[in-house]
């Protein structure tokens, strides 16, 4: 009977043979990507990727470059936070980059000072009244504007049941036409300084940093990390459950537009001021970030360090082709074959899946 | 006699012209395991839908426990504590054992609404009771069930519904698509059940398996139960016999 025990068929379960988790193969293609760029490094430019060089630095590290790979993905890094939930969930959402937009300019227009240089604000969008609030009052309307986004696009989804694919898509227009008609296309400069400080210098790492490590406890150790991957996994499983699923999924994609908002406050800190056209193509990249990192567009599976690692990805060879000296040009044809190629890695991932079962 | 637990009073389905289920009259008592037989198309399947709430009666009545029930969906028919492992299993593949074993009541170290904090300890500790208690043996529990072959994934959904005391089980053919191991599994699960004495509806095709483990045998034909027979009291061919249509029992007949 004790050798019945295992008789069951299927995968024989040996302790010596850990599955290894996916992170680690992500943090390995991150590792190989440093290695290609030293090599074209010091193959083509005669310098070190990541290493000082030429001694500018007090440590080993080229401290520039790694805070700019960092900086740079951080914003649509925490994007990609909320990315990385709705694709577990088994949705997609495309309006975040719009979302970032208009929440940018609502947000800024609160953020205001009443007097530049002695003159009243040039780019003021209310009057003195609305103006020198504080920060609180832009950062609680921008979040506001970000939880109705993504509510409205829970909404769809879930009630309505427009494939998120539509849903989100009239929203990335929509959010982009509100960002656009919010000022009639003008500009919004001029924020306090508290309101500055927000995304000032390594700051937004900071956010992105807490962002990750709050997301990565709340879908690993609570109901709501257990429902939005039973839900991705199997729909009508977690529905018979007993698990109330388009609650869910309204939650999941307002947490989803309440991310983008928070991205866009830092970002509209970070430049000073805020356009309507900013975050364009922000969600594909918190997309491409996430595939990256191992959350697949099936549904089911991914993690946040994975998308972390995926974003750290994304940023060094971002870098890299800056590093090469690439024209901008170049880097968003290579931006596409990244998208393209980390979904066709995703595809094969699953196809590998099904053929062990 | 004891307790009924199910009964249903000329439960009635019809899709459109199409009568899948005519007056079934069929009565379960505490502690019973009754087999459903019957040829494909007879109205097994249609019964359970019925019963559990997965679709509307057309006429007729369900009393589970004592009450007439109105269920809406088959949650409800849960919460009244009828569990179902369906044809098709309803678990979530990327999830583990312990995970799809309280999938939707799941135990909590920290309420929090939504953002409530899992106690994984607890549930771990009593997915491992309950798989001693039922049986069934998984060697590594933290493996999701895309990595586990059909019988496992079989015995996990089986093994869901022994965790939580239901009223009453209801399974839809659990062995059609096993290997001979994984069906011996399943049926030693299902004899765990009978040792404790929770009823079970078992529908199968499997006359060897009837025999083995129910009490009672009801049989199906075109949509009509047309036998109630005490397992002890009948035999194979004549279950044969009331399948295929060369007999009827008498006080089915006038029906029929």
């Amino acid at each position: 009977m004790a050798e019945m025990a295992h008789g069951t068929g299927g995968q024989k379960h040996d302790p010596n043979k850990r599955h290894l988790p996916n992170e680690l193969n992500i943090l390995a293609a991150l590792i190989l990507m440093v290695a290609v760029f030293e090599l074209l490094g010091a193959l083509l430019m005669g310098q070190s990727f990541l290493f000082d060089s030429s001694d500018r630095f007090d440590s080993i590290f080229n401290e520039a470059r790694l805070k700019i790979i960092i900086l740079q993905v951080s914003i649509t890094g925490i994007i990609a936070i909320g990315a990385t939930q709705i694709i577990i969930m088994g949705g997609i959402d495309l309006s975040p980059g719009s979302v970032v937009g208009v929440t940018a300019m609502v947000a800024m227009s609160f953020a205001q000072v009443a007097e530049v240089n002695g003159f009243p604000n040039p780019k003021g969008v209310f009057g003195p009244e609305l103006q020198d609030l504080s920060v609180f009052v832009p950062i609680a309307i921008g979040l506001i504007v970000g939880a109705i986004a993504g509510f409205l696009n829970g909404f769809f989804v879930a009630v309505a049941k427009i494939p998120p694919f539509i849903a989100t898509l009239g929203m990335m227009v929509a959010a982009r036409g509100a960002a656009k008609w919010w000022s009639k296309g003008q500009p919004i400069s001029f924020p306090t300084d508290e309101y500055a400080w927000i995304g000032d210098g390594m700051n937004p790492v900071i956010w992105f940093a807490c962002l990750a490590v709050l997301f990565h406890c709340i879908l690993k150790y609570t109901l709501y990390g257990n429902y939005t991957y039973a839900i991705g996994s199997n729909e009508d499983a977690a529905r018979m459950s007993g698990i109330n699923v388009g609650r869910h999924k309204i939650l999941v994609y307002t947490i989803g537009g309440l991310l983008a908002a928070f991205a866009a406050i830092i970002l509209s800190s970070k430049n000073l001021t805020a356009q309507a056209g900013m975050g364009v193509m922000y969600e594909l990249d918190a997309i491409a970030m996430a595939v990256i990192g191992g959350v697949s567009l099936a549904g089911g599976r991914g993690s946040i360090v994975g998308t972390v690692l995926g974003a750290l990805i994304f940023g060094v060879i971002i870098s890299g082709f800056t590093f090469l000296r690439l024209d901008a040009y170049y880097q968003e044809i290579v931006k596409g074959g990244i998208i393209i190629g980390a979904v066709v890695l995703d595809q094969w991932r699953q196809r590998r899946a099904a053929s062990r079962r | 006699m004891s307790e009924i637990i199910l009964e249903t009073r000329n439960l009635t389905k019809r899709y459109g012209g199409v009568h899948a289920l005519e007056g079934a009259n069929f009565v379960l008592r505490k502690g019973e395991h009754v087999a459903i037989m019957g040829d494909n198309g007879a109205g097994k399947s249609t019964f359970v839908r019925q019963v559990t709430g997965v679709e509307q009666r057309t006429s007729g009545e369900v009393i589970f426990d004592g009450e007439v029930v109105n269920f809406e969906g088959p949650l409800e028919a849960r919460e009244a504590g009828i569990e179902t492992v369906f044809q098709t299993l309803a678990l979530a593949d990327e999830l583990d054992v312990p995970a799809n074993l309280f999938l939707g009541r799941e135990l909590i170290k920290f309420r929090l609404g939504p953002f409530s904090i899992l106690d994984f300890k607890a549930i771990r500790e009593r997915t491992l009771n309950s798989l001693t208690k039922t049986g069934v043996k998984i060697p590594n529990i933290k493996n999701t069930i895309k990595n586990m072959s059909g019988g496992q994934r079989q015995c996990v959904a089986i093994a869901r519904t022994a965790t939580f005391h239901s009223k009453l089980t209801i399974m839809d053919e659990p062995t059609a698509a096993l290997g001979v191991q994984e069906t011996a599994q399943v049926e030693n699960i299902i004899r765990t059940l009978k040792e404790a004495s929770e009823p079970l509806i078992l529908i199968s095709h499997n006359m060897r398996q009837v025999f083995d483990l129910v009490d009672r045998i009801v049989v199906f034909r075109r949509g009509r139960i047309v036998a109630d027979l005490l397992k002890s009291e009948t035999s194979g061919e004549e279950v044969v016999a009331y399948i295929t249509g060369a007999k009827t029992q008498s006080e089915f007949e006038a029906e029929v």
